[in-house]
């Protein structure tokens, strides 16, 4: 009994506090009503005055209000005089949320409301209002960010405001954004002293400021701004040619992945192996199989697929070498025809059991977004995790050739096989061996090209061709070589291709190695001696 | 078709100005000339400041170690590989190393190779026939007839090489004897002036060995040709050796005759203490 | 076996020559007959669709014997063989498209449909001259003959042998595929050209010009074959071979090897030129898609599998392989890259000799049956 009894009086207390709950806030929100009831005025100067109000009121549901005003969203309900923001203004009936207290007042017809207007001057006023107010948030990314959107777009209104943010301000990047655009606004009004703090920087507002200002009638200006944008040019060059470099040397470091495991094969065994490609391929598809595996966590997978990508290609590379190149020994050409059937089976059996279309293998959070140097030049991560890993799995490769025994036996049997043998190295079982490294190599690599390009049963076919051109153009087994290659013909490739365009820069560089060729047989490194000409 | 690549060809000759015959000058002397020839690959030198002399008609025995640079010697006389300095004449109007490998064939110089090649696919009589020194260039190629002259030359050369029975076989099946026999034989059609011979009796019987001698000496003879003979077995240049020059890491370590040559303490130090890099190399 | 006999009467000295001759000849004749004389709803009328895929498949032979005649007899696995039969092919489609007249889409009396939709105002330097037939006709020779020789010329001179040159003749094709899929190099770009409506005269839709077109690629079918034995069975022939088989040696011997190869590879890049304009009419299109390396590769695999250095074999193959993947194409088109990877494998692992391979050693007991047939394992490519 006493305990429905205290039960009753707890649910009471409840229910009052529940009605009591929003009156208190209603009583606090005067101050909100009031605001809004100035935006609502006739006098577009009046409503001007109201926005910056608003915005030195530090209220926090200012952003929601201006935004919604901006778009024509902050709208009145005629019969209650209450304020609302459409949350989807199509159709007849809108659904709407109360704009002061944001609870959902389900839908009303446009009929009922009455919208806020602004004219073109307020919306320029509210777009500069909005970004100072970016400005003022906790997260530095996004005041920098802000900053940024700001450039180019400061007007004598902003001026003050923008003046006193800056004086707060910590962040020494927002600090130095904010002055350039405070900067570019008092170039575009002729102060040549604003030249100097727009020396140097590289974003395309500053830049355009300055080019404008170098054109105008005050000589003393024009002289110190056509300086400071030729410094500009200079700086952009470099950055420009910084920029190329880095996509050559990307595209370099993926023909690299390519190529060093057609390398090893192909140097050690003087086995062409037209599959290579298709062993790529399974390392992409194997990247792919392990994100089914573990959906949710892409990360996860691509580190794991690493080893797998590597597995699964070895197994495959080691039942190509049992089932087919073994049979051929010595008889290059006809190796290379065969692995080419390998190659075509492969990918047909890749399009019947997964299918034809390209599949998709997600980027992990921590390779997407680009690493910023300066304002002109940011460099994509997931570029620069293929660089690396190119370089890692070099270097691997190198340790494995110089330091351990299979690449002591490996680098035996390339340079004379029959001595090796006779030195009781079986070169059987290195072939296999080698054969597995070469074909793992193409699995790492297909890895990494899942987070490039995309992943279908066509991507070897792609890569083939250039990974032989690299390996011919290093010379045939030297691993440097491949090195040198890879990255150099990838950077010529980007070099080329401002001016010639993709397609063109391709051709040349391949008519670049055919002509190569013809002036060096053997490749950048060649092998030298009685021995290497057999 | 022929006339567009020649004259694409920088090295190329135009007929009309290849003196008639080019006859090979020995009135001044040796036939082969090699002055301080140097090659090396990768840092290694196998050839070091080489002079050798071979005069006209002359039968010389060239040996040596491993590794000692005897068949890159005889790569370089025949164009197959540049010496990075020296200089190599053959009689005192032809620079060889001014010349590819088919020019130096169409001069006169024949080689037999240490492993022996022939085109296997090809019948004995083929062989002699392609060897044969005649026009060599496409279209007289494309259209030569085989006229009873080349029939009856090619027989003589069967008889002497001892290959008749074979003349229809493909050379491929030819036991390793016969093949040097049929390198010899193709030789022979050349009708060269200088004859480098690179271990002819490797894997031949005592009475093929003989036989192999016989013909050597035979050919070799003033206004005929010159031999020069690079071999292991010493028993054999015994037998055919007048001059015997003795190689040691790429220079010329002893000349004379074979007795001569086999008491100089040197070369008996560098034939039984062997270095055993030398060995490897 | 060398004879005194003249270079080009030499082929219809063989029996096997004879015999191929013979057997071609009749097939043109049968077919011919076939589908002349008998209705239409015969069941042995041959249509005018199957004539000319018959056309089509002569033609292929024909390419494929000039593969053989560098392959097979040279010792050059060419990978860009493709390129000459489309250079052939596009100075045909050429010819045709400037034919066509103001029978275009847009009715342009000089330019190409193609060009018209580019905005060009003028026809390019290099189409002058392609309205007449001599001219197109010699270009058919002359273009893949060219490129061959400078091609050629440079590789040769520089000893580039073996898997090398296999793979820059690959990368010849493959720079030439992307260089003809640029709109602005004037050839049509992705879709090439077609739409053709006459050659000489005739109207390529009507049946007697396609039976023409057959009959036309079965004589110079016979005519390349004759040709290609006549080199082989000369000294120039025995040349060859022993530049397959031991290069350094021929050298030694005082052939120019490299010119030798040379001629050879011009020749047979001329040959598949005018393989590749006799497949332009009779398939009425030609795109960048015939330079790609994968159709070069499947010539290979024709010549593998009817047996390289025969000549004959190649033929067989070509005619096997294209008629296997009309089949397959047509009941089971997921199969056919199977069964092409497939025989890829199995021909080099079990059948080096290919189908001639087979017969000769059936005919082995034949007196005219010469060991003409390369040794698979030639010293040459074991030291590539």
């Amino acid at each position: 009994m006493r305990m429905i009894r205290s039960l009753v009086r707890a649910l009471f207390c409840l229910v009052v506090v529940a009605l009591a709950a929003p009156a208190a806030l209603a009583a606090a929100d005067d101050d909100g009503q009031a605001r809004l009831e100035a935006l609502d005025t006739r006098a577009y100067a009046d409503k001007g005055e109201a926005i910056e109000a608003l915005a030195a009121s530090g209220d926090p549901r200012t952003r929601r209000w201006l935004e919604a005003l901006m778009d024509g969203k902050l709208q009145r309900h005629k019969e209650t005089g209450r304020f609302v923001v459409v949350l989807e203004n199509r159709g007849r009936h809108w659904p709407v949320a109360d704009a002061l207290t944001g609870e959902a007042l389900g839908e009303m017809s446009r009929r009922e409301l009455d919208r806020i207007g602004i004219n073109n001057a307020l919306r320029g006023r509210l777009q500069s209002t909005l970004a100072v107010l970016d400005l003022r948030v906790e997260d530095a990314g996004a005041r920098r960010e802000a900053a940024r959107d700001l450039l180019g777009r400061v007007d004598a209104a902003m001026v003050a405001p923008l003046e006193d943010v800056l004086e707060a301000e910590g962040d020494p990047e927002v600090r130095r954004l904010l002055a350039q655009g405070l900067a570019i606004h008092r170039l575009e009004r002729g102060e040549a002293a604003a030249v100097e703090a727009l020396a140097g920087s590289l974003n395309p507002e500053a830049r355009a400021a300055l080019s404008a200002a170098a054109r105008s009638e005050d000589p003393d200006l024009a002289e110190a701004a056509s300086g400071a944008l030729a410094d500009i040019e200079q700086k952009l060059r470099l950055n420009r040619g910084l920029e190329t470099l880095y996509f050559g040397l990307s595209l370099g470091s993926v023909l690299v992945l390519a190529a060093i495991g057609l390398a090893i094969t192909f140097g050690v065994m003087g086995v062409i192996n037209m599959a290579h490609g298709e062993l790529m391929m399974l390392g992409a598809y194997t990247t792919w199989a392990m994100q089914q595996l573990l959906p949710g966590q892409p990360g996860l997978a691509l580190l794991l697929a690493i080893p797998a990508g590597f597995l699964v290609a070895a197994l495959a590379g080691v039942a190509i070498e049992r089932g087919v190149i073994q049979f051929l020994k010595g008889r290059p050409l006809e190796t290379l025809l065969a692995t080419f059937g390998v190659s075509l089976i492969l990918q047909q059996l890749v399009r019947t059991v997964i299918s034809p279309l390209n599949r998709t293998v997600v980027t992990p959070e921590w390779m997407s977004g680009s690493l910023m140097i300066n304002e002109g030049l940011s460099l994509t991560l997931n570029r620069l995790y293929v660089l690396g890993f190119a370089l890692l799995v070099f270097a691997g490769l190198m340790l494995v050739m110089r330091r351990t025994r299979l690449g002591l036996e490996v680098r035996a049997v390339t340079q004379n096989r029959a001595m090796a043998r006779a030195m009781g190295i079986r070169a059987t079982r290195v072939d296999i061996l080698t054969f597995a490294l070469g074909s793992g190599v193409a699995g790492l690599a297909g890895v990494a090209l899942s987070q490039l390009t995309n992943v279908g049963p066509n991507l070897g076919q792609n890569y083939i061709i250039d990974s032989f051109m690299v390996v011919v153009f290093g010379g045939v087994g030297n691993l440097w070589g491949t090195l040198v290659a890879g990255l150099s013909l990838g950077v010529i490739n980007q070099v080329l291709e401002p001016w010639a365009g993709a397609v063109l820069a391709k051709i040349l560089v391949l008519v670049f190695i055919i002509l190569f060729i013809q002036k060096r047989p053997r490749g950048l490194f060649p092998q030298k001696g009685r021995a290497a000409e057999g | 078709m022929n006339f567009f690549t020649s004259l694409a060809d920088r090295d190329h000759v135009f007929d009309f100005l290849v003196p008639a015959a080019s006859p090979v000058d020995v009135r001044h002397g040796p036939i082969l000339y090699l002055d301080g020839v140097t090659v090396s690959f990768d840092g290694f030198k196998a050839i070091d400041a080489l002079d050798l002399t071979i005069d006209d008609g002359e039968l010389r025995c060239i040996i040596g170690p491993n590794g000692a640079g005897k068949t890159t010697m005889m790569d370089i006389i025949t164009g197959k590989t540049r010496p990075d300095s020296g200089s190599v004449w053959f009689g005192s109007r032809h620079n060889l190393l001014a010349k590819s490998e088919p020019e130096i064939a169409s001069l006169g110089i024949g080689r037999k190779f240490q492993k022996p090649t022939v085109f296997e696919a090809l019948t004995v009589f083929e062989n002699l026939e392609l060897a044969m020194a005649a026009d060599k260039r496409i279209l007289p190629t494309l259209t030569a007839r085989l006229t009873g002259e080349i029939r009856d030359r090619i027989e003589e050369v069967l008889v002497t090489v001892g290959l008749v029975e074979c003349r229809q076989r493909p050379a491929g099946i030819l036991s390793h004897g016969q093949k040097q026999w049929l390198e010899i034989g193709m030789l022979l059609m050349q009708r060269p002036r200088l004859l480098l011979v690179d271990e002819p009796v490797a894997g031949m019987t005592e009475q093929e060995m003989e036989r192999t001698a016989e013909l050597l000496t035979g050919l070799a003879g003033k206004g005929k040709q010159s031999v020069v003979v690079v071999e292991h077995d010493m028993g054999f240049v015994r037998s055919i050796a007048r001059t015997v020059t003795v190689l040691h890491q790429g220079s010329v370590l002893a000349e004379g005759s074979m007795d001569e040559v086999a008491s100089d303490p040197r070369v008996v130090e560098v034939y039984l203490g062997a270095e055993p890099d030398e060995e490897a190399a | 076996m060398p004879d005194s006999t003249s270079w080009l009467s030499r082929p219809f000295r063989e029996r096997a020559t004879r015999l191929f001759l013979g057997v071609l000849l009749t097939a043109l004749a049968v077919v011919t007959l076939l589908h002349l004389a008998l209705p239409a709803g015969h069941p042995l009328h041959v249509s005018t669709y199957t004539v000319t895929l018959l056309g089509k498949y002569l033609s292929y032979a024909l390419l494929a014997v000039a593969v053989d005649l560098v392959w097979g007899y040279l010792g050059i696995l060419s990978l860009g063989h493709g390129a000459f039969f489309a250079l052939g092919g596009y100075a045909m489609g050429m010819y045709l498209m400037r034919q066509i007249g103001d029978r275009g889409v847009y009715g342009d009396p000089l330019l190409p449909d193609f060009m018209v939709f580019l905005d060009w105002d003028e026809l390019p330097w290099y189409w002058l001259g392609f309205d007449m037939a001599g001219f197109a006709f010699v270009m058919v020779l002359l273009a893949p003959g060219l490129l061959a020789l400078v091609f050629g010329f440079l590789a040769f001179r520089s000893r580039v042998t073996g898997v090398y040159l296999s793979i820059i003749t690959q990368a010849l094709t493959f720079a030439l595929m992307l260089a003809f899929f640029r709109n602005e190099m004037g050839f049509g770009g992705n879709n090439g050209l077609t739409d053709f409506k006459e050659l000489l005269g005739f109207d390529l839709r009507s049946d007697a010009t396609r039976l023409g077109l057959f009959l036309a690629t079965g004589v110079a079918l016979a005519l390349g074959y004759v040709l290609c034995r006549a080199i082989v069975s000369s000294k120039l022939g025995r040349v060859c071979v022993a530049t397959r088989d031991a290069e350094a040696r021929t050298r030694f011997l005082g052939y120019r090897v490299e010119r030798f190869q040379l001629f050879v590879f011009v020749v047979s890049a001329m040959l598949a030129g005018v393989a590749g304009a006799l497949y332009v009419p009779q398939v009425g299109i030609i795109n960048p898609g015939e330079f790609s390396p994968i159709f070069s590769i499947e010539i290979v695999l024709w010549v593998a599998l009817g047996g390289r250095g025969t000549l004959y074999g190649a033929v067989i193959g070509a005619l096997l392989v294209n008629y296997a993947k009309t089949v397959f194409t047509g009941a089971m088109p997921d199969a056919w890259l199977f069964a092409l990877g497939g025989m890829f494998v199995l021909v080099t692992v079990l059948l080096p000799k290919g189908i001639a391979g087979l017969l000769a050693y059936r005919l082995r007991r034949r007196p005219s049956a010469r060991p003409s047939s390369p040794d698979p394992a030639s010293p040459k490519e074991a030291s590539a």
